[in-house]
Parts: C-alpha cells; structure tokens; sequence
C-alpha cells in the first residue's frame, strides 16, 4: 500500500542491505507485509471491542471512578508496538487501556482491574489509569499529565546505563507536551543521547482544550528541534505509516543516536472520559473521522484489496469477541480483593 | 433475542439522571456509534451512543422522564444482524436483572455493588478491622541492645556519607550518584569527593539544574531495578520534584499490586543552614514522614550518617535520608568495621536519664544533649533519645523511656503545626498516657518564613534555653 507515502522519511538505506534495514526505503516496500498488517488489524479491533466493552460496564456501574477510552487511536499503539523487541519498554499516562493490550497484556487481567477485582493486574489496587507488567515491557499506566515522560525517559537511562540496546517508547499526548518536565526530559535525552521515542499522541484536545488554544506550537513534531532531537509528522490513522516512521525512530534510538520524536495525529471518537459530553467539537467533526479516517475500516479495506477473504476477517472478529466476552465475564465474577489487601504492598518488606 | 439499552452511568457519582430527549424513534436503524438520547447527569447533558447494532423496537422510557435510575432498561433493540455483544453480559445471573420497572428509582444489583464499593465509610471500616495485621507501618526491628560494632575513630559527616556511598557502590554495579555538581565539581557541599574518580562518569552523573525531570528520570531507572542515589543540593529543591517522589515513587508499589517497587534514594542537606532566608531554610521531616510508602531517616552523627545511608541504599523502597549542612563539617567517632550499617526504624538512646525524655532528631539530638548536660548541672537528669527514623517511627524506645521518666519534651527545627513533636505526643499519648505526669512540650522553628536577619534567624530556631525552659515546664521546676 502506499498509504505511508506522505509520511514516512525520504531517506534511503545506504546500508546497501537488499532486504532492507528498519531504515529503509518504504517506497518500494510495503512497511507492513499481508500477515503482519492482518495481525494489526486484529490487535486494533481487539482494543476496539475492549474499549467498547468497557465504556458498556462503566454505564452499568461495575467501572467506577475515570475511565479514559482509546477508541479510534488504536493504529498508534499498535503500529509502533510492531517495531519492538523483547526488552524493550512502553509508558504512557492514563489511557492506556490500548498500550497494555498492544504489549500483549491479558484483556481478562486488564478488564478485571477495571471492575476493581482480584484478577486485575493490580489485584485491584491500581485501576485504570495504574496497570503494571514488568513482563510485557509495560511500565503504566501513570496518572499525573506528563510524569511519565520522565520516567519513560528513566526507562532509556537504564537501557543506557545497562548497554543493552533496549528502547523505551514513551508516549504522552498533545496536553502534556506543554508540560515544563517534559522539555526537562527532552533535555537530558539529547544530552545523555537516550534511547527513547517520544511519540506524541495528538487527538486534538486535552480534555477540552485544542490544541490551537493550548500551544504555541503548531508542529509538535518540531518540539525537540532546540536540542536537535528528529521529529516526524505522522498519520495516527494509518497503522502501516505508524509503523513506517516507527521502524525508522526506534533504529534511530537503537543505533544509539539519542532520542526520536514522533507526532502521531490521531483522534479520540469518544469524550475525555465517561463523565465528558464532549461538547467542545461538533457531532460532524467526529463523524467525518470515523467514516473516512477510521484506522480499523482502512486496514480491513486493504487487507481485503489485497485478497484476504470476508470469511478471514469474520474469523478474526470473533475471536476477539469471544476473548472481550471472556474478559467481561472474568472481570465481573472474579472476587473483590480482600480485606487484607488493603494493607499490603505499601513498603517491600526487607526482613 | 432483543438486547436491552440500559439507562447508562456517566460519571463516577451518577445514580440517577433525566432522560431529556430521543434522537431516534421506534423502528429506526441504529448503529454503534449512533447517538441515540441525552441524559442530563449531575453535571452535564451528555449523550448515549449506541454500542450495539440493531433496530430500535420499543422505548421504555419516554422523554422528559426525571430520576431514571442507572442500570434500569430505557429501551428495547432487536438483534440485527450482527449483534453478538448483548448488554447484559453472560447468561449464568452474574448479570445485571431487571425486575425493576423504569424509573422505578432502585438501581439494579451491581449498581448497588459499585455503589458500596464508593462508600468510603464501609471501605474504612474493612480497612479498620484489617489494622492488626497491618503491614502499612513496618514494625521496628525487636528491641534489642544495638549491635557492639567494635573500635571507631573519628570522622565528619561529609565523609560518612562519602563513605556509606562508596562502600555500597563497590558492591552493587546498579547503585549509581545523580545529581547538580557531584561529579566534576565534587559535590556542591563536597559530599561526593572522589566518586567520579573511583567510580566514573556512567556511575556519578552531572545533570542539569532540573529537579522535576532527573528525578523523575531517576524514578524510571528505578522502577527497572537500578538503585539511583539522588542528591538534591537542598532539600527545598526537591519541591520541584515532589510529584515524581510522592506519586510516582511512593505509590507505585501499592497501585501495581506489588508489582513494581522503587530501590531508591533521596538525599541531600535538610532544614536551616544560616543566614540563607525563607526558601533555603525549611524542614521537609513533617512532608515526608507523612507518606505512606516512603521511608524517611534523619541522621544526626557521622555514625548515624554512614549506617543509615548504607542501609538507605540497601533498602528496597523509597527512602529519604534528610541530613543537615551545618554538621556536614562535625566530627563524631563512627565504627570502622566494613560491614557497619545501622536497621532503619530503631532510634537510639543517647544519654540515659530518670528525669524526661527529650526526643530530637538531626542537628537537635546536638541541642538537645546540651541541654542535658546543663540541665544535669542542675540536678536534672535528662534521657536523650535520637529518633534517627522518622518514618516508620520507633515509637516502643520513645514509650520505653517515657514509662521511666514520665515527662516528655519533643525538639525540632521544622514548624509546630502537624509537626514531628505533633506526631511523637501524639503517638505517646496512645501508647503511654497513663504514665505521663505532665502534658508534653514541643519546642520548634518559629511558626514564620525564616528571616535573613542575623538576629530575627537566632530568634526562629530551638536554642539551649527553649530546651532547658520546656523540661523544666514538664518537671514543674
């Protein structure tokens, strides 16, 4: 496909590699073959139907507090998760329902800790704006805008300090790229030459402001020019130019070439959170997203365009419905944790 | 096999709302996405999309309907096509039932569930029956006479904690030095002389003058397992990195279920120095101590500076190490055997006496002991007890000693309100009230900003005669 064409780099691999490098010449190649984008494909819907899931259980009271859906943003996560290896890390603030599945979390695990049970990742402790797995490279899940840029920044440190050419993704969105620690951050990964993507989740509005009425800035993308940090513009819709300009951030940061920045420009169908009427964008604005922009509908029509069959697609929709339908299941009869829980894990007890 | 729309909750509080309008009739088409009604909640109109597909067959609720409870069903919608997500999750009852009529103002039996689990008060109470075996406030290692580390020889605290760092450096390649001016410039107050040399520049780093992003750097390093040291040049500026410590520091053990803990230290010169005014002067012992998931020591020795930092170091949570510039250059005997380390949460008799018990912690243990010699020129013996942990507090040596001397006076620096002495009394009064014979005494920091003036600053801290006024007050002398 040559959807990535307008924004993957016009730099071409001089590694002579006929293979092609990470790096290299996304004109020719597809960034993602037929298996790989099917497997995309199938990894959005599953956050999709999760997501749509759990805004169900929220209206049915068993999620309490905030609940921050990831609908239409889906071809971010996954297109860069597709760039990573074992080892590597991910980080992102509070909608980060989409980023744990991405990594590979259970959607049981993670749906059971939005109902607050003892099957949660946190055995309920965390809830969802606070999942953890240090198996899955999954490091939250924060709640404070803009904290995890620095600790995600942290993540690379100890890549750097290791020498073990990990990679740490962090992600944060266009109302926290305004924060003063994030640019403290930039800083100290330009200095320190880190390996860490910054990839700035732009879906328009921090809550309810845009981004026009936010920053100055009016390419993200540029936000770490002053200390030489590359950025790229790129359509969040579209999970084969994600991963395109992925594959070239994440061997940027692997080579050991400092940090990357990426400006994903994505959308968020659905408010802020649960509690959002959402009344600072028009009814039309979201529907001309979903319907001409919608990244789940564009990869589903080139797979299909490139000979993947409906009965292939009716396989993969099932089977994340039936592994949403078992997460809901599992999220409402595991138990609530138990009492005692109240009082463990606050200190690592030393003896 | 219709599927009920149920009468959605939109926000955390919501149990009730008004159905204000249909968007679509009887018989229409709905997709999901479809906004289908507004609902006005406690706070705002918002409105209801639709998660399945189907046609809409019956209205149960009409429009204009106020008090509609959340969880009742507002609508019927037929399968469709497609439909494979019915509402009601399940079919074995672990779902929500609807024998209520709408509007009918009894939400349904999960909504009662969430409801009980946003009772504060119940939660509370489950917490409270759970207090015995509390592992919120670690017990203090058992009471035992504290371990005879052999011969000392004096040195200043600068080169405790020099020591202490060094020691624990060589033996983990994952404790490493972060902070303004410790590597090239060998430590604004010299603490860290010679670590770049020994240890290199990938172990003792230079950052810049930006406490919010290093130390929120040092805290991701540390969530992978590395074990940062950080120095803040003073404690005032860890105010510009207090969220990272507090949110993200201290509570991430508890919110990933104990998933991912925070080997971690935060260390640097803490309260008045002299003559350097309101925010260079200020005492964090109070703001820390307050945190559940943080521990805090307050050394006062050089002995106590390079055991509990070595064991700051050691320790697997979050710990703060709150020292104090003037005694940087203060001399002390400290053990000189390799392994010395002193247990957190312990504090340690100074001076034994049968008279009071004055509790002190950093540079006041020095007030405080010299108080007790004055005070014993006047016949007045006086206990000394060195908190050296504030949190978790060694509450059983302060009880011991109070149930010997019956009068308890508290010595700090920092302000009164919601202080340390506030906390010490306090904590007597639960564990040893019946054997007090006078109500305690604080003497602390003025209750102002610190001034620069030469004598407005003598007049804002502790002095010899605050302490010697208050025993007498508790001993009625």
């Amino acid at each position: 496909m040559a959807q990535a064409a307008d924004t993957t780099p016009k730099r071409r691999s001089r590694s002579g590699s006929p293979s092609g490098s990470p790096t290299g010449n996304p004109g020719k190649e597809p960034a993602m073959t037929r298996d790989q984008l099917q497997q995309a494909y199938r990894d959005m819907l599953l956050i999709r139907r999760f997501e749509e899931k759990a805004g169900q259980l929220y209206g049915m009271g068993l999620i309490g507090g905030f609940c921050h859906l990831y609908i239409g943003q889906e071809a971010v996560v996954v297109g860069m998760q597709a760039c990573l290896q074992p080892g590597d890390q991910v980080i992102t603030s509070y909608r980060d329902h989409g980023h744990m599945l991405a990594t590979g979390m259970e959607a049981r695990g993670v749906m059971a800790e939005l109902t607050g049970r003892e099957g949660g990742y946190s055995r309920g402790k965390g809830g969802s704006m606070h999942m953890f797995s240090r198996e899955k490279g999954f490091y939250g899940g924060h709640g404070i805008v803009g904290a995890q840029v620095s600790l995600g920044t942290g993540l690379a440190f100890a890549n750097w300090y290791r020498e073990n050419r990990g990679v740490s993704l962090t992600y944060f969105g266009e109302g926290a790229s305004n924060q003063g620690q994030v640019y403290e951050s930039f800083n100290l990964a330009a200095l320190m030459k880190l390996p860490v993507v910054y990839i700035i989740e732009n879906n328009k509005y921090g809550m309810g402001t845009s981004v026009e009425r936010a920053s100055a800035s009016h390419d993200l993308s540029k936000n770490g020019s002053p200390w030489g940090i590359p950025g790229m513009q790129v359509d969040g819709m579209d999970v084969t130019a994600v991963k395109a300009a992925g594959e070239v951030a994440v061997a940027h940061c692997r080579e050991g070439n400092g940090p990357y920045l990426l400006e994903m420009k994505t959308y968020r169908y659905r408010g802020h959170s649960m509690s959002d009427p959402a009344k600072y964008r028009t009814r039309e604005e979201v529907q001309k997203m979903r319907e001409t922009h919608d990244c789940i509908e564009t990869a589903r029509k080139a797979l299909l365009a490139q000979g993947v069959a409906e009965a292939d697609l009716k396989k993969i929709d099932d089977e994340v419905k039936a592994i949403v339908a078992e997460a809901a299941e599992f999220a409402q009869t595991s138990p609530e944790p138990d009492p005692k829980e109240l009082w463990t894990d606050v200190l690592v007890e030393t003896r | 096999m219709g599927v009920q729309i149920l009468m959605p909750a939109l926000s955390p509080t919501m149990t009730e709302g008004k159905l204000s309008r249909w968007l679509k009739n009887e018989g229409d088409e709905v997709k999901s996405g479809d906004v289908i009604a507004e609902i006005e909640t406690d706070k705002a109109t918002m409105e209801v999309e639709a998660v399945d597909e189907g046609r809409l067959t019956r209205i149960l609720v009409p429009e204009g309907t106020e008090g509609v409870s959340v969880n009742s069903p507002i609508a019927e919608l037929d399968g469709g096509g497609e439909v494979s997500q019915p509402t009601a999750p399940g079919s074995d009852g672990a779902a929500p039932t609807h024998p209520a009529p709408p509007a009918a103002g009894q939400p349904g039996r999960t909504g009662q569930v969430a409801k009980e689990a946003e009772d504060h008060a119940k939660v509370a109470e489950k917490g409270a029956a759970g207090r015995p075996e509390a592992a919120a406030q670690p017990k203090a290692p058992a009471q035992e006479p504290e371990k005879d580390w052999g011969p000392t020889r004096p040195i200043t605290v600068r080169e405790a904690l020099r020591d202490a760092m060094a020691a624990e450096m060589r033996a983990d390649k994952d404790v490493f030095l972060m902070g303004e001016e410790v590597a090239q410039y060998q430590g604004a107050y010299k603490i860290s002389q010679g670590l770049l040399d020994e240890f290199g520049p990938r172990r003792v780093i230079d950052t810049p003058i930006t406490e919010h992003g290093f130390t929120g750097m040092a805290v991701g390093a540390a969530l992978t397992g590395l074990k940062p040291i950080v120095e803040f040049m003073t404690f005032n500026f860890a105010m510009q990195a207090i969220d990272q410590i507090v949110n993200s520091a201290a509570k991430t053990l508890y919110m990933s279920g104990g998933q991912m803990g925070c080997p971690i230290v935060f260390r640097g010169p803490n309260g008045a120095a002299a003559r350097v005014a309101a925010q260079h002067s200020q005492c964090y012992a109070s703001w820390y101590g307050h945190l559940p998931g943080l521990k805090v020591v307050a050394p006062w020795s050089a002995a106590d500076a390079k055991g509990l930092l070595r064991a700051a170091i050691r320790d697997p949570n979050p710990v703060i190490v709150l020292e104090n510039e003037i005694l940087y250059g203060q001399t002390f005997e400290c053990p000189t055997d390799e392994d010395f380390v002193l247990p957190i949460g312990k504090a340690k008799v100074e001076r034994e006496g049968r008279d009071v018990t004055i509790v002190a912690f950093s540079i006041m243990v020095g007030l405080a002991m010299q108080a007790a010699e004055a005070l014993a020129k006047e016949g007045i013996e006086a206990e000394v007890v060195n908190l050296r942990t504030i949190r978790p507090m060694d509450t059983e040596t302060i009880a011991r000693s109070v149930q010997k001397t019956n009068r308890l006076v508290t010595v700090e620096e920092g302000w009164p309100f919601a202080g340390i002495g506030a906390e010490v009394a306090m904590q007597i009064m639960e564990t040893a009230f019946d054997h007090l014979d006078a109500p305690p005494v604080r003497v602390h920091g003025a209750d102002v900003p610190m001034p620069y003036a030469a004598n407005l600053e003598k007049l804002a801290l502790p002095t010899l005669d605050h302490v010697v006024e208050a025993v007498k007050t508790v001993t009625y002398k």
